[in-house]
């Protein structure tokens, strides 16, 4: 399939699908693309939502890092392009006043 | 997170195509300055489409506003910029993303590149600025096609007159008023040069806009010297065309 190049978003646009999967925000977190090593915040990957769902391609190598497809009462979650995630989990006394 | 039900309760219109949506949203846990809204609408057989908006206030209760602008094969931004009255009820989610914000304890400098509509959470971040009575240097480059498409111009103009506020630098595409000091074009490596700050005063840079706007942006920042680490963006796709 051939993709407008500037077709795509970024992992911002994905904040609130994924903030309805996880506890916290994950678009703030660092992640290491599984295929060339780019280690990166997730909400500079470059998102596609023209395919069912959404796709999150790594800004060094445009591999995926994840995607991401909800149907009626499921959705399904494909992390296999990612090595690590690594969140900030700051003390309580540190936290900023929202999350 | 949920969706939550807000209701319309101002609209103002920005310019020929674009609108500002006060929402009164209960229970709403304040946000920071950058932070964006899903905006889900329903058709009466079900279907449903949910769009991405960036918060244009700062944290103010439970009301929150947001900027919506009307793109001609929109599913979504025709009925928010135009069918919308006050009254209605929306559907929405947030506030979301961590990453594309600004706090009010960061005290390095700031700077904001906007590509159009991209201006609106950067308006966040400026108003908040502004709100907290922070310190930070802040300055706005905005790159936009000719003064009438300008969003939120007078309030810039406030913002811009407060001791310590933000320095604004208009970077028309297409029009240029008279007496510009500067031919229309788009940003480049001079006007960057000249109107924002410097790598070695170490800013924060926070670009938003169309995809491809955002590219060349924060490529010519790091090419300047900027850290790459310090280069936040927000891409809204194809001249908008996503929203």
């Amino acid at each position: 399939m051939s993709v407008d190049p500037l077709s795509f978003l970024d992992g911002n646009a994905a904040a609130g699908e994924l903030r309805e999967l996880f506890a916290v925000d994950l678009t703030a977190a660092v992640g290491q693309c599984a295929g060339c090593g780019h280690v990166a915040v997730i909400a500079e990957a470059r998102l596609y939502v023209h395919a069912p769902g959404l796709v999150a391609r790594c800004a060094g190598c445009d591999g995926v890092l994840f995607r991401l497809v909800k149907a009626p009462g499921r959705t399904w979650l494909d992390l296999r392009g990612l090595a690590y995630l690594q969140i900030a989990t700051p003390d309580e006394a540190d936290r900023p006043p929202t999350a | 997170m949920s969706w939550r039900v807000a209701t319309v309760v101002a609209l103002r219109d920005q310019t020929a195509t674009a609108r500002t949506i006060v929402l009164d949203v209960v229970g709403w846990p304040g946000h920071d300055a950058g932070q964006h809204v899903d905006v889900r609408l329903t058709a009466p057989d079900g279907y449903s489409a949910v769009r991405s908006y960036s918060i244009a206030s700062a944290a103010d209760g439970q009301r929150i506003e947001l900027a919506v602008e009307q793109l001609p094969d929109g599913e979504v931004s025709p009925y928010l910029a135009h069918d919308l009255v006050a009254g209605d009820l929306l559907e929405i989610r947030g506030p979301v993303g961590g990453w594309f914000v600004w706090r009010p304890e960061q005290t390095e400098p700031v700077q904001l590149v906007a590509g159009g509509s991209g201006v609106v959470p950067l308006l966040a971040m400026a108003r908040s600025h502004a709100a907290v009575g922070s310190r930070a240097p802040i300055r706005l480059l905005y790159s936009v096609r000719d003064a009438g498409s300008v969003l939120y111009g007078s309030e810039l103009d406030t913002l811009s007159r407060r001791d310590g506020g933000l320095e604004v630098t208009y970077a028309y595409t297409r029009v240029a008023p008279a007496g510009s000091l500067r031919p229309p074009g788009r940003v480049d490596v001079s006007l960057l040069a000249e109107a924002t700050w410097p790598p070695v005063d170490e800013p924060t840079c926070y670009v938003c806009g169309p995809t491809a706007f955002v590219e060349v942006v924060a490529d010519l920042l790091t090419a300047a010297g900027h850290d790459p680490g310090r280069v936040r963006t927000e891409r809204f796709g194809p001249s908008g065309g996503i929203r």
